[in-house]
């Protein structure tokens, strides 16, 4: 007889995790994956699946771990994600597959889907490399811009048909968000470089230092490839443009995250210099601002406030950041919205802001805040890090003759293939949507690379 | 991985590096920059290109060793690779629509100037040149300033070479002698670009200056670089390094490049054993 009840990853503690930059969840043991499969009903229409971006088969890998057939729940979870240790751990499974399980409201909650797909991918990465699946060359190349989720995945996808792909990134590292901006305690630097190593071993090219736009541009790579895609995400910050936001000790969240993550200065050997506040104010709350609170926390600060303009349930943030930076004593002032930086000496030494109330839904539905008179105050801080949301970087722009931007920068794209303006030219991710979530990116990205083997593969 | 092609000592802690990067120079421009790594730990530091040969594939760049990293690429020799050199980054500079130019270069941003003066010299325009140090030492390229300079005029804080002075006396100097310019192009550290800008605004004269700001993706990522330029927050990183002097908020800029200065001391501590 399965267990009624949902099972939940054991966690580090609030206390010794605020200490460290390790991982805070700690992943399901045999037994408990075992229990939790069994509470998987196996449902015909398997409704978990449409709330997945990428379409894993999610009860069909579950029912391998039921069975104690790893290698097959591998197999089934391999042929479906290309990066499922990442997304095991970074998804809103509680809006995507887990929203829609058929025990989530009366049969002791959803399955714990996410945790499952963690389990599967970690016993492979732990087992190593898989044997191989010869591929038959279809003489084609492409090109991927970036390599973040999208960009892995279309690389990961086309390259398994039979494409000779190259991926060009502008850092000297692969990974885009998950190596820069998402923290070691969320997702292990580890984990993102075995499977970036995977792709590697299946013979995607890496060329690091190389800025499409400045190096070369995507004029000259349509030359040079028989398909382009286009993953260079949402990297440009959005400031608050108010009063002492460029005081020193103001950082965007991108700053921040990048310093302590790809810069390792959460290391006290590294030679990255990063501000470690005492007294720290995060505007946002959005995954990104969990982030950088909960990094904050681990770099020694006193106190940690996340100001959010609206209500707790609006809170953009996945379910589980929030309770775990709660836990680790981050506080939220919410219904607050900054007026202004203060600063002491040409350093920050505050933020005033102002109390909000909810009025009506905007046209996002979310009801807009709106200031209350008369209700500013000042929260004493020494840094500020500014987690509003980024927009997407102009640099592809130049040399990237005919392609469609919009009034927000985001490229314009066929929704049904990805194909943007210039033929063979695809884009995915927050390149297209602005800033959203590693899920999306991947989806996208496998949109993609599907349009393009159909296309251009081997018929 | 970029090899070091030859190294050579400009003066007691500035070197010349000439580095094999292909992609770089390739599309490289003068008033351009590069991000460059010296190994697999190493920051990423932003370096102006100061010359460059598309045909033999290289860039070359001057490092002032001031801190951490560039003592670290100060131990390494010709033959040896740094481990990442990216770009070429920021816009290119372009004053061809001016006529009658002064180029100024204060210390290591003379290294800035230089590819300018030669890029204008190949264009068949004439350019005065002020350039400006603590002392003879200091002062670079030299010769190839007498080379493709109209009228180079050489200022020194001790007057150990041209006249005792800074900059900014020759400039008022110039344009109160009844030299018309319409174009000054300031490039040295930000209270000198202040300075010239200041005086500038004065005599109406278009004053562009380079800004060397704390960067680190150079690719409008993170945000450190932001200027306040007319009131409006401009990325040195993509907007510039160019912007005009007249609008650029010189002392936010000062405040915000001084802000990991006792971090770095501390690095440079561990390096030297305290020596400096």
């Amino acid at each position: 007889m399965a267990d009624f009840l949902r099972h939940e990853m054991k966690n580090q503690s609030p206390e010794q995790r605020v200490k460290n930059f390790d991982e805070v969840a700690l992943g399901f043991d045999k037994a408990t994956a075992k229990a939790e499969a069994e509470r998987c009903l196996n449902c015909k229409n398997a409704p978990c699946r449409k709330g997945c971006p990428v379409g894993v088969n999610i009860p069909a890998f579950i029912s391998y771990v039921k069975n104690d057939d790893m290698d097959g729940a591998v197999a089934s979870l391999n042929g479906d994600n290309s990066l499922p240790a990442v997304c095991g751990r970074v998804c809103p499974q509680e809006r995507q597959c887990e929203r829609f399980c058929v025990r989530r409201e009366k049969a002791g909650g959803s399955v714990s889907i996410g945790a499952l797909e963690r389990y599967v991918a970690d016993y492979a990465l732990k087992k190593g490399k898989q044997q191989e699946r010869k591929v038959k060359t279809t003489g084609k190349t492409a090109a991927v811009i970036g390599s973040g989720p999208a960009s892995l995945t279309c690389a990961a996808d086309l390259q398994s048909h039979g494409f000779d792909v190259t991926v060009f990134e502008a850092f000297h590292k692969a990974g885009g968000v998950l190596v820069y901006g998402i923290p070691e305690f969320r997702l292990p630097k580890d984990i993102v470089k075995k499977e970036i190593d995977n792709l590697s071993e299946m013979g995607v090219k890496f060329r690091f230092d190389t800025i499409i736009g400045k190096t070369f541009t995507l004029d000259e790579l349509r030359k040079n490839f028989d398909a382009v895609f286009i993953g260079t995400g949402a990297g440009l910050p959005l400031f608050l443009k108010i009063k002492g936001e460029n005081l020193p000790g103001v950082y965007s969240a991108n700053e921040y995250l990048t310093r302590v993550n790809l810069m390792k200065a959460y290391d006290k050997n590294s030679i990255t210099p990063v501000q470690r506040g005492k007294h720290v104010v995060v505007v946002g709350a959005g995954n990104v601002a969990m982030d950088a609170a909960r990094t904050a926390v681990r770099m020694g600060a006193d106190d940690v406030t996340l100001v959010y303009r609206r209500g707790r349930e609006e809170m953009p943030a996945r379910r589980e950041e929030i309770i775990h930076a709660e836990e680790e004593g981050v506080k939220f002032e919410l219904l607050t919205n900054p007026a202004e930086i203060l600063g002491t000496d040409g350093k920050v030494s505050g933020i005033r802001c102002v109390r909000m109330e909810l009025g009506e839904p905007d046209s996002s539905g979310r009801r807009s805040p709106h200031a209350i008179e008369g209700s500013e105050f000042d929260i004493i801080c020494d840094q500020v890090i500014v987690a509003l949301g980024t927009s997407p970087n102009p640099l592809l722009r130049d040399g990237a003759t005919g392609l469609e931007i919009t009034s927000k920068g985001t490229i314009v794209v066929n929704p049904e293939t990805g194909e943007t303006s210039l033929e063979n030219v695809y884009a995915g991710g927050d390149a297209v949507t602005g800033a959203a979530t590693v899920i999306l990116a991947m989806g996208a990205g496998r949109l993609a690379a599907k349009s393009i083997i159909e296309k251009l593969g081997d018929k | 991985m970029n090899k070091i092609l030859s190294r050579k000592k400009f003066s007691e802690n500035v070197n010349e590096y000439v580095i094999s990067a292909p992609d770089v120079a390739r599309r490289a421009d003068a008033g351009q920059f590069v991000i460059l790594r010296v190994d697999e730990e190493g920051e990423r530091i932003p370096f102006t290109i100061c010359d460059f040969d598309r045909e033999a594939g290289t860039v070359t760049i001057l490092v002032q060793t001031v801190g951490y990293s560039t003592m670290k690429l100060a131990t390494l020799k010709e033959g040896d690779c740094i481990a990442d050199f990216a770009g070429p980054l920021g816009k290119a500079t372009d004053l061809d629509e001016y006529e009658n130019i002064l180029l100024v270069g204060g210390g290591i941003g003379s290294a800035v100037i230089y590819p300018q003066i030669k890029k204008l010299f190949s264009k068949g325009k004439k350019a005065d040149v002020v350039t400006g140090a603590r002392n003879e030492s200091l002062l670079i390229y030299r010769n190839e300033f007498k080379t493709y300079a109209r009228n180079l005029y050489e200022m020194t804080d001790d007057g150990s070479a041209g006249e005792k002075g800074f900059v900014t006396d020759k400039i008022r100097n110039l344009l109160d002698g009844g030299e018309r310019y319409d174009c000054i192009f300031a490039v040295g550290p930000l209270p000198m670009m202040k300075a010239v800008a200041n005086l500038t605004r004065g005599y109406g004269i278009k004053t562009i200056v380079s800004m060397n700001t704390v960067m680190v993706d150079g690719t409008g990522m993170c945000g450190s670089c932001r200027l306040t330029v007319g009131n409006e927050i401009r990325y040195a990183c993509v907007d510039g390094p160019e912007f005009d002097g007249h609008l650029v908020d010189f002392d936010e800029a000062i405040a915000r490049n001084g802000f990991y200065r006792d971090e770095e001391r501390s690095h440079v501590c561990r390096l030297t054993g305290g020596v400096r």
